[in-house]
């Protein structure tokens, strides 16, 4: 079954053509990974999928994109409502200055969901499912700003997790982590895929090719090439493609 | 080689000058409060806090005068501290590209440099008069109110400015719209620099005499203010007319009340400058 | 699609950044529509021209020259005073001090600005004027002078603050390159960096100028309230500001031409501010685009 269907998507900041013509879909309860080198748009496509870019004033879209069916930029799509199923985990690590309780149990309180046994067992099952709750059960009460770098990216996947989204967008989540903390989410987005569809954009192929199911190489607002992530690593169709993860330049 | 010599000694003249001029002001600043409590403190009693003006200084106290500036820091806090913190929020949040933001931007600019005493001409015609609110606390307030109103826009959007961009963005992707996310983490987040701003702003509104002399602020105000529409004196008023009198005792008087105006300006500007540098470590993250 | 609860909170907050508009508006109003019905009746060159004001006095003139030559006397003292002393503790910060020094000069510094202007005025009056007089035999006990020059003493930190900002702000490499001509700091701070930075000094001094020409309680109780056409520092003098402050404290009827010089005064003062603020936006302007 199509998640996730993009269709002929253009988008431009100001003058700037950033994204040519991409169409790609994605099936549910899989990992793709995004990779190619900086600048080649495969953040903003990311972005493009929780309407993330609708803040930079500059920015403009074309083409259609579909989640479960429904088009996401659809003048009646509420995009607070289109975030809650679409969650994103960002490049740096960007708790909340709160309690790793108050984190996790945001995206709840927004939606106005008061009832602190319902948080309490929401903010469990989601700190369960990241892998953290054992670490952190015993502090739940501390600022989420006193934990590791690699516990305070597992505090923003869990806050992302416990709004039940069914889509989740990484952002180079392990960019800025030691590696056995890149381990450790790798572990997990290999869990979450479970019950979750899953977009990572990554630098490291490595990584792309250790935790994905299908791979995207972006390269200057193109897509060059979108396959099976092994078929893609070890026998890439385009010469780009193969220079990039080759490693010959990027 | 006597030209470089020459230079040399213009060299470290100019650095012991300016170390001279930079503590200048501040020598003479103390060589002054030495003064007043020289003068004063001997006059600071329980009796001067709590006794009624009167025409003889030995009686006189300074009830009024602090009970007044006390409710005019209340109401002025009152009326300013929503506004100004909408105001920023609204500039930096919402305003970013429209006509109208830029409009107040440079309005607020200008406001800024505006004579305080030009404050009291407009109270006066406005509150005291058109509003009919008479010389009262709620005229003061409202006018101080509003001359403080620049210092806490600027305040705010200096701290909303300092907020790291992720913070947003995580709330964004979380699913919450503007105002949760300005209402839940960037307004406490930004909470330390916002306050800083307001404590600075109040302590300027404690410390202004002229705009409260046009508007009709009383020298001799024999009761208690009770509720906002009572006449009212305050600190600097009360100050403002003993210096004016010319019985040594009422100078006297005028340096023990400075004492306690100085103290509350010092202890509000000691808090709001604890409150920045314990924010700007702590923003850092 | 916005959902009316976020709109309406918009629009709040939009409500309450119109209240600054509406304050300037307010005060122009103010300002403009008392001192029309002045000139109404007091021509506008008499206003100018005129060297005696007497509003309060049987013998009425409302010449605005003793009031503004009060104003001007009392503001150069006080930018003769600050301006030099300003500009050195701003080069010192910014070429000779060590780094840690500076950080907490400056806000010991701003506790100047922070003492309220009534205690100013107490001090200018009860300290200042007698040292003063131990030195001037002639000086009144209510004069220019010192009330002047304790005014200057407090817009010394606007001057040092600003001016020091604009120092700092220039890139590391213009001083390396005067050093590695051998020149020393002296050389390199006012052949280099003051020039460099010279529009955001300027902007200071111009800022201290429309503060020295708003203040009031000092000048109100140490300059005295005469209205003398004179530019002696030893004189008493009347200021705008405490023009208008002597009328406030007395009891001159609402709507009498007397209450209403206080506006015509008031519009005098709010156009010199306005204009000097005006100059110093147009300043800084200037010299952002430079630099960006």
């Amino acid at each position: 079954m199509k998640h996730i269907e993009a269709n002929n998507v253009n988008a431009y900041y100001g003058e700037n053509h950033v994204l040519k013509d991409i169409s790609l879909t994605m099936k549910a309860n899989t990992v793709t990974a995004f990779i190619g080198p900086s600048g080649c748009g495969k953040s903003t496509f990311l972005r493009c999928l929780n309407r993330m870019n609708d803040y930079i004033d500059s920015f403009r879209k074309e083409g259609d994109i579909f989640i479960e069916g429904k088009d996401i930029y659809d003048k009646k799509v509420r995009v607070e409502e289109l975030r809650q199923k679409v969650g994103m985990v960002f490049q740096k690590p960007n708790p909340f200055p709160k309690t790793i309780f108050e984190n996790v149990a945001y995206g709840l309180k927004i939606q106005g969901i008061k009832s602190k046994s319902v948080l309490e067992e929401a903010v469990e099952k989601s700190l369960k499912q990241a892998a953290l709750w054992n670490e952190v059960k015993d502090s739940l009460h501390k600022s989420a700003l006193s934990l590791s770098g690699g516990q305070q990216q597992r505090v923003c996947i869990a806050r992302a997790l416990a709004v039940e989204p069914s889509t989740l967008l990484m952002d180079e989540p392990a960019s800025a982590l030691d590696p056995i903390s890149t381990a450790k989410i790798e572990d997990l987005i290999a869990e979450l895929k479970e019950n979750y569809t899953i977009v990572i954009v990554t630098h490291n192929m490595q990584q792309a090719a250790r935790v994905s199911d299908k791979t995207a190489f972006f390269y200057m607002g193109n897509l060059i090439e979108y396959d099976k992530t092994k078929e893609l690593f070890t026998n890439p169709k385009h010469e780009r493609t193969e220079n990039y993860i080759t490693g010959r330049f990027g | 080689m006597t030209k470089l010599n020459q230079n040399r000694i213009i060299d470290s003249a100019f650095k012991y000058f300016g170390i001279f001029c930079t503590f200048f002001g501040l020598i003479v600043l103390a060589i002054f409060i030495f003064n007043i409590l020289a003068e004063g403190l001997q006059r600071i009693d329980w009796d001067f806090l709590t006794n009624l003006p009167s025409r003889r200084p030995a009686k006189a106290g300074i009830l009024t005068a602090w009970t007044g500036t006390a409710w005019i820091l209340g109401l002025t806090a009152i009326i300013s501290i929503p506004l100004g913190v909408a105001a920023g929020v609204y500039l930096e949040e919402y305003g970013k590209k429209n006509r109208l933001a830029s409009i107040i931007e440079i309005n607020i600019a200008n406001l800024a440099g505006v004579p305080s005493i030009i404050y009291g001409l407009l109270g006066l015609e406005i509150f005291v008069r058109t509003l009919n609110f008479g010389g009262s606390l709620l005229a003061g307030a409202f006018t101080l109110a509003l001359l403080i109103l620049p210092i806490i826009i600027v305040a705010t959007r200096e701290a909303l400015k300092a907020v790291p961009k992720s913070l947003r963005e995580a709330s964004f992707g979380m699913g919450a719209t503007k105002w949760q996310t300005i209402w839940y983490q960037t307004l406490p987040a930004a909470s330390g620099g916002i306050l800083t701003g307001i404590i600075l702003a109040l302590s300027r509104a404690v410390g202004e005499t002229a705009p409260l002399i046009v508007i009709g602020a009383l020298a001799y105000v024999p009761f208690v203010a009770t509720n906002p529409m009572d006449e009212f004196t305050v600190l600097p008023m009360q100050i403002f007319n003993w210096v004016s009198r010319p019985q040594h005792g009422f100078v006297v008087n005028a340096a023990a009340a400075i004492i306690i105006l100085l103290l509350i300006t010092f202890i509000m500007n000691g808090i709001a400058i604890y409150l920045r540098n314990k924010w700007q470590k702590k923003v850092n993250w | 699609m916005k959902n009316t609860g976020e709109k309406i909170i918009e629009g709040a907050l939009a409500f309450s950044g119109l209240i600054t508009i509406l304050t300037t508006l307010g005060i122009i109003w103010v300002l403009v529509s008392e001192s029309f019905s002045f000139f109404q009746v007091v021509s506008v060159t008499d206003f100018l021209t005129d060297t005696e004001w007497t509003p309060l006095f049987t013998q009425k003139h409302y010449g605005i020259l003793p009031l503004l030559t009060g104003t001007f006397l009392t503001t150069a003292i006080a930018i003769l005073t600050a301006m030099p002393i300003g500009i050195a503790i701003a080069v010192y910060l910014s070429e000779y001090a060590p780094k840690n020094f500076r950080k907490s000069l400056k806000p010991a510094l701003e506790v100047l600005a922070a003492v309220p202007t009534v205690v100013y005025g107490f001090f200018a009056l009860t300290v200042v004027t007698p040292f003063l007089q131990n030195i001037i035999p002639d000086l009144g006990s209510f004069n220019a002078l010192s009330a002047g020059l304790v005014m200057g003493i407090m817009i010394i930190p606007m001057i040092s603050s600003l001016s020091e900002d604009a120092l700092h702000a220039l890139p590391k490499s213009l001083r390396e390159a005067s050093y590695g001509m051998g020149a020393t700091r002296f050389q390199t701070a006012f052949k280099v960096a003051v020039p460099a930075a010279s529009s955001g000094i300027i902007v200071s001094i111009i800022l201290a100028v429309a503060r020295a020409i708003g203040e009031t309680m000092i000048v109100a109780i140490a300059a005295g309230q005469q209205p003398i056409l004179t530019l002696d520092p030893r004189d008493a003098v009347e200021t705008i500001t405490a023009y208008i402050v002597q009328v406030s404290l007395g009891d001159v009827p609402h709507g009498s031409l007397a209450y209403k010089t206080i506006f015509a005064a008031g519009i005098t003062l709010f156009i010199f501010t306005f204009v000097l603020n005006n100059i110093s936006f147009w300043i800084k302007k200037k010299y952002q685009e430079k630099y960006d």
